[in-house]
């Protein structure tokens, strides 16, 4: 159990020193291609980790969670189109929108259980994603170009790619810690009590949905800051960023991953997509590649990379 | 007289065409232990999760200290000093035995739990509550391990820390022997009777002999129904009982 979590937290401890040092790297050998595509890991790195507050310790598997990503993207995209550039609003009215949407649809999916309950949420996503490709507004299924990032006064530009990059770790970390201080918390105790039982914390005195609604309103705040930080990486949101392969690219991330894992979101996203721009480069094929790849570590490789790594380290 | 602690009025729960709960009828007094014996698919479990509020009755109502709760959810029922322990047992695995009683101490300590920061299992008032909990039962020693690493025996013992450490005033047990070896069933059969001077009990089990050794008033049920109610010695006499239901368990009692 202790040598367990030793290496897990070995390899989680290499992977935050690595996303730390990038730039340093990135700087030395002038190679900006990898900046790039790490501010994009991060980014969704940042939005695993909260889908694995849902899914990994409240046990609701939500199939809509990139909802969230075009919310926080559209948020950003709509207030810089109608002259309100501050970062403080914009990423603000990200977080607000998506607490009030994962409001309304969590106390509407939550009336369902299992596979219903992946289904409802994939058709809220869904319904969202046609939403925003009605909005013509704002470019409708063409999307929305972001011609200037969110302006945070002095403190920090965005359009530097060192500070935007350290913007998005440094978001990343504080969500991961503060995932970890809810995990142990009152709340986190009575959500994984829910994932196990819920009939049993029902009988021991908990009102179950109001809980597993709050961890749901949490989850979709953070992925809406995820999404903030998106539309400001591409200067650009489009309903695709919300379509149901992106929703299924999170969770695989997090299966991938880890699930229930502090850290193994944040590893499966950096897996994930090195292997999917690895790959693509390599052939076009490379889905082919990808999908039984994936397949091999789902099957095998039970609780994901971090769940392995602990069985290696007790063999 | 005094209002029972628990009063069960003409309760009905059909299921399609079957009546599995026919027009029950039942009390409990404070400090009695109430044993509800019954063949297999009398509508025992059925009749218990109506009681906790896990299973809606289609008519009838349920009373506990006056208040009708027949439409309360579980987790209201919970709060009012009504806990249960499950015929399966029915733990959080993936926890220890410490945290499952833990938690049923934190639903019962009068703060809500919509706190996000401070570590729980740090709070000590919850932590002492649960180790007294687990003394009581004699797990004191078994705190720190995973429900899933205990023996059935010690599931079974847990199941009723994390009832008490719920502060019932009526526990409603499914079945606390079922499955105990011989010493085992001897040491819940203690523990029980020394609860009952803290907490009314309603004992639902097919051990006869610790619910004799136990009850103070035996109901029996077959076919959803409650064809005799009485103390332990009116029942062993009771000839429709005899008929029903100790006669072809025969085999069981004798040998128990």
């Amino acid at each position: 159990m202790t040598s367990k979590l030793n290496v897990s937290s070995l390899v989680a401890a290499l992977v935050v020193a690595g996303l730390v040092l990038l730039p340093v790297y990135s700087n030395l050998t002038g190679n900006i291609f990898i900046l790039t595509l790490f501010t994009r890991i991060v980014i969704l790195a940042l939005a695993a980790v909260s889908l694995n507050l849902l899914m990994g310790y409240g046990g609701m598997m939500s199939f809509g969670h990139a909802a969230y990503l075009g919310i926080g993207g559209y948020a950003v995209g709509i207030l810089a189109q109608e002259g309100i550039g501050s970062g403080w609003a914009q990423f603000a009215v990200a977080i607000a929108v998506s607490a009030l949407y994962a409001l309304v649809i969590g106390a509407l999916s939550l009336r369902t259980r299992g596979v219903y309950f992946i289904m409802i949420t994939l058709a809220f996503a869904q319904m969202a994603y046609y939403v925003a490709s009605g909005l013509a507004r704002y470019g409708g299924d063409d999307g929305l170009t972001v011609y200037k990032r969110s302006d945070f006064g002095g403190l920090i530009n965005l359009g530097n790619r060192v500070q935007f990059y350290y913007l998005c770790l440094a978001c990343l970390l504080a969500v991961v810690a503060l995932v970890w201080r809810i995990v142990n918390s009152r709340f986190g105790l009575v959500l994984q009590g829910l994932r196990s039982n819920e009939q049993r914390m029902q009988a021991i005195g908990f009102p179950s949905k109001r809980y597993k609604l709050a961890c749901f309103v949490i989850a979709g705040m953070l992925c809406g800051l995820s999404g903030a930080l998106l539309a400001n990486n591409t200067d650009f949101v489009s309903p695709a960023v919300m379509y149901w392969t992106r929703s299924g690219d999170l969770m695989v991330m997090v299966i991938l991953g880890g699930m229930g894992t502090l850290m193994g979101p944040v590893v499966g996203s950096v897996v994930f997509l090195v292997l999917e721009e690895v790959l693509s480069q390599l052939t076009e094929y490379w889905a082919l590649i990808m999908g039984p790849l994936l397949l091999l570590i789902v099957l095998f490789g039970r609780g994901g990379i971090m769940g392995m790594l602990g069985r290696v380290n007790r063999g | 007289m005094a209002e029972p602690l628990l009063r069960v009025d003409n309760l009905v729960r059909r299921f399609g065409g079957i009546i599995a709960t026919d027009h029950v009828c039942l009390d409990v007094s404070k400090g009695e232990i109430h044993a509800i014996i019954g063949p297999n698919g009398a509508g025992k479990t059925t009749l218990i999760s109506q009681l906790t509020g896990h299973l809606a009755p289609h008519a009838g109502r349920i009373f506990l200290g006056g208040r009708d709760i027949s439409h309360f959810p579980a987790y209201k029922r919970s709060a009012l000093g009504l806990a249960r322990s499950f015929q399966i047992t029915s733990l959080l695995t993936d926890f220890t035995a410490a945290d499952n009683v833990a938690l049923a101490a934190q639903a019962h300590d009068g703060r809500h739990s919509f706190r996000f920061f401070a570590n729980a299992r740090k709070d000590k008032p919850l932590r002492d509550a649960a180790r007294a909990a687990l003394e009581r039962v004699g797990l004191g020693h078994r705190a720190d391990v995973l429900v899933s690493k205990l023996s059935h025996g010690e599931q079974r013992e847990l199941e009723l820390a994390v009832a008490l450490a719920t502060k019932p005033q009526i526990m409603l047990l499914d079945e606390p022997m079922a499955g105990l070896g011989v010493t085992e069933s001897q040491r819940m059969v203690k523990l029980l009777a020394e609860l009952r001077n803290e907490v009314s009990i309603v004992l639902v089990e097919h051990d006869m002999e610790a619910v004799f050794a136990l009850a103070d008033r035996i109901s029996v049920l077959v076919y959803g129904r409650i064809i005799a109610s009485g103390k332990p010695d009116e029942i062993r006499q009771n000839e429709e009982v005899k008929r029903a239901y100790l006669g072809d368990q025969h085999v069981v009692v004798g040998h128990g």
